[in-house]
């Protein structure tokens, strides 16, 4: 098969990191050969941060380029939006809708878009868009945005929901397992 | 860990091949894109593993555990290699005992880096071997096979890491663990490298180099993968992966996984089979230059970037094929999101304190870089670990009391350890007055929170020894050296105040620990009452991510915030309150 390409991107400290992990755990379960890439140190401190997933029979680069990524997950609205050109023709954006100032916005150098989620769509790309902080405070945590995104990433795999859990429960903590259940199905049912 | 197929950090790859060459000691400095090799090597109870305060120690402490007779490692990243070069240089000439690696990670694209040096130049003038892997399977194998060819040449053996090859993850089947020892033995006329020895053991490196490139010849590290002989591609490390991605079968590939020395015949006779010979390497032409030594015509550099990291479509736009373009574009201007000082961030106060005393700040490498970004813009020079010492003595030197009244040099404690110290020395020695800042956040904190000589914490978490700041500034002679808390602007204020008006050299240690630290406990957020909320905007100023402006009013996200109250004490009108909820 072709190699297939997922980006996960948010704002550095939102929690993508378990996200790639789960998804990595999940893809080479089911066979695949899989590369996980990220970037870390200075980026990471409040700043624009990408992980690549990619997997396929024999997976070469480690990075998605433009215009290659199947689907793109989002922590972050405007992030969905630097990403946008990485998507490719008849992908899926799975964005959170949280609108997180970045410092230019902040000091009033520069303006957040208006209806930035708006704007996406018009451009024809498929863009799933959701609330995912609300559900996550349901589910029990404002930590767990980032397993409501992957219930909601869900739709667009062919796994099962009993594959998802087993990766689910090989990932996260003990502890915390029931609220990543409960996370993971409010994102898929919303 | 089980020996089954997982997935696995390019550095952690590299952490488990030391365990199974049998490592027994591992000495490194922390840096991006290398520190999680030592802190995944220290998972494992065999191997004993720190943290030394800088890289030429942690370099010359694997050398004698190597001497010793075990295996050793020492990591660092492509800047650290620099400060460790010293030693290198002359271990190269000494060879080793038991096997020594070097590990040294290259950050092309510059992600979390000063500069985007080459380290391939540092093997290439040390004289000695660089195995570069290009993913995580190979990162484990070559690993092993470094101490293999350590100990075969004896020579150290640089592995190199680039950021895309330490920080991916890719499939890995991890074997078992064994242990070679050699016993210590006296041998002054090879170890002891005073000019008479040295003499005779340059010619040693010079054969020694000989015999690697017949050894590149046929090694395992070098590989041809033949497909369409069109075009022939010599490539290495992260650069062959987007190479085959590209072009899959349908060129050549000459993949060298011992980038010094590089074979001769091995090249000739590549270039031989292909109508058409290209180089693929990132930043500098090392590869195409040595083909081009050996009278082969090669294109390289005239198709492909000297600057930043490669990909995909990168390589297939330089080489004439057709690479992906965007599906959907934007007309908006997407703001930039670049990376802050995090909500609670203790150097804060401290930078929002000399800007207001419109001081000139020399700074360091660390965190706290950050704080040359707006709206604190407040440093004006970052140049490597330590430099910001070194630079306020000379700057103060030449410009005398016009400078040295507004004029600071601030460092964190653990670029203080590895590299301040010197220069501290230099400030008490030769006496400029210069006020030196040492921002101890009590963590070694851009790289991930390792453990340092000042926090009496060792790599494993366990306690150790612990550098007293204050005591180790008066004892290089400071009779001024204050302490303040970075939370307390008024504190902050009349200290520095009162050290840049004396006319002696002083150190202020602006203490509190990073916010991300697990122990640190938080405040309750705080909000702003929108009633007395003037909309001045002067809580804009310190540049927190927590505190935005919406519908013309401050407003604080309490997902961010962690109580630190700096913003509050900047506030005319008493707007921040605290959502503590009374006992």
């Amino acid at each position: 098969m072709e190699t297939k390409n997922i980006m996960i991107v948010g704002v550095g400290g939102q929690g993508s990191l378990l996200a790639s992990k789960l998804l990595g755990h999940l893809l080479l379960t089911q066979g695949y050969d899989v590369k996980v890439s990220e970037v870390h140190g200075m980026s990471q401190r409040g700043g624009s941060v990408v992980t690549y997933v990619r997997y396929g029979d024999h997976v070469y680069s480690p990075v998605i380029d433009l215009g290659e990524a199947d689907c793109i997950v989002s922590f972050e609205a405007l992030e969905a939006a630097r990403m946008l050109p990485y998507l490719k023709e008849g992908g899926v954006i799975v964005t959170n809708t949280q609108q997180i100032d970045p410092m230019p916005v902040i000091t009033g150098a520069a303006v957040y878009p208006e209806g930035i989620i708006d704007q996406m769509k018009a451009t024809g790309a498929k863009i799933d868009a959701l609330d995912c902080l609300s559900l996550a405070e349901e589910a029990g945590s404002t930590k767990a945005v980032n397993v409501v995104l992957l219930g909601r990433l869900s739709h667009y795999f062919d796994f099962t929901e009993e594959e998802w859990m087993a990766s689910l429960e090989a990932i996260v903590p003990e502890r915390f397992i029931e609220m990543n259940k409960k996370a993971f199905a409010l994102g898929k049912n919303a | 860990m089980d020996n089954t197929k997982q997935l696995m950090l390019g550095n952690k790859a590299v952490a488990r091949g030391l365990y199974e060459a049998g490592v027994c000691f591992i000495s490194s400095y922390p840096g991006t894109p290398s520190t999680e090799i030592t802190e995944e090597a220290a998972k494992y109870d065999e191997i004993y593993c720190e943290w030394a305060p800088n890289e030429k120690v942690a370099m010359e402490s694997a050398f004698g555990a190597c001497l010793a007779g075990k295996r050793a490692f020492c990591g660092q990243k492509h800047v650290g290699l620099n400060v460790a070069a010293d030693p290198l240089y002359t271990m190269s000439y000494t060879g080793v005992n038991a096997g020594l690696v070097i590990g040294v990670a290259d950050d092309a694209g510059m992600h979390s880096s000063q500069n985007e040096q080459d380290s391939r130049h540092h093997a290439i003038a040390a004289k000695v071997p660089m195995i570069e892997p290009s993913d995580s399977t190979e990162a484990l194998e070559y690993t092993k096979l470094a101490y293999e060819l350590s100990e075969k040449f004896d020579t150290p053996v640089l592995l190199k890491m680039c950021t895309r090859v330490a920080h991916s993850q890719s499939v890995v089947t991890p074997g078992t663990r064994t242990v070679p020892v050699k016993q210590y033995e006296k041998n002054i006329a090879k170890y002891v490298m005073m000019p008479g020895n040295a003499i005779k053991r340059h010619p040693f490196v010079e054969e020694r180099m000989q015999a690697l490139t017949e050894y590149a010849e046929t090694s395992p590290l070098n590989r041809v993968e033949m497909g369409g002989t069109e075009i022939g591609i010599i490539t290495a490390s992260t650069s062959y992966q987007y190479v085959k991605e590209v072009f899959g079968d349908r060129v050549s590939v000459l993949k060298l996984g011992l980038t010094n020395p590089m074979p001769v015949q091995l090249i000739k006779d590549f270039a031989a089979k292909v109508d058409r010979l290209i180089v693929v390497e990132e930043l500098d032409p090392i590869i195409e230059n040595h083909v081009k030594q050996l009278g082969i015509k090669v294109e390289g550099k005239d198709l492909l970037p000297i600057l930043y990291e490669f990909s995909q479509n990168l390589v297939a736009k330089s080489l004439g094929e057709t690479p992906h373009v965007p599906a959907y574009t934007l007309d908006t201007p997407i703001p930039v999101r670049p990376p802050v000082m995090c909500a609670g961030c203790p150097h804060r106060g401290m930078f929002y304190t000399l800007n207001k005393n419109k001081c000139t700040v020399l700074g360091d490498i660390g965190c706290y870089t950050l704080g040359a970004v707006a709206p604190l813009s407040a440093i004006e020079l970052t140049l490597c670990m330590g430099a910001s010492i070194g630079a306020t003595h000379g700057f103060n030197k030449v410009l005398g009391e016009e400078s040295s009244h507004k004029t600071v040099a601030v460092i964190g404690d653990s670029t203080f350890m590895h590299s301040g110290m010197t220069g501290l020395a230099n400030v008490a020695y030769n006496q400029s007055n210069s006020t030196i800042i040492i921002l101890d956040n009590s963590i070694t904190g851009m790289t991930g929170h390792q453990q340092n000589p000042t926090t009496g914490y060792n790599i494993k978490g366990d306690p150790a020894g612990k550098i007293n700041l204050e005591a180790l500034c008066r004892a290089m002679g400071f009779e001024r050296v204050r302490v303040v808390d970075p939370y307390n602007l008024a504190e902050c204020d009349q200290v520095l105040k009162e050290e840049l008006a004396v006319n002696e050299p002083s150190v202020i240690i602006s203490r509190r620990p990073c916010a991300l630290l697990k122990y640190v406990k938080h405040e309750a957020p705080l909000r702003v009452n929108p009633d007395k909320c003037r909309s001045c905007r002067s809580c804009m100023r310190i540049g927190c991510p927590a505190i935005s402006m919406k519908n013309n009013k401050a407003t604080i996200d309490p997902t961010l915030c962690v109580g630190c109250g700096v913003c509050s004490q900047m506030c005319h009108f008493d707007a921040f309150e605290s959502t503590k909820k009374e006992a």
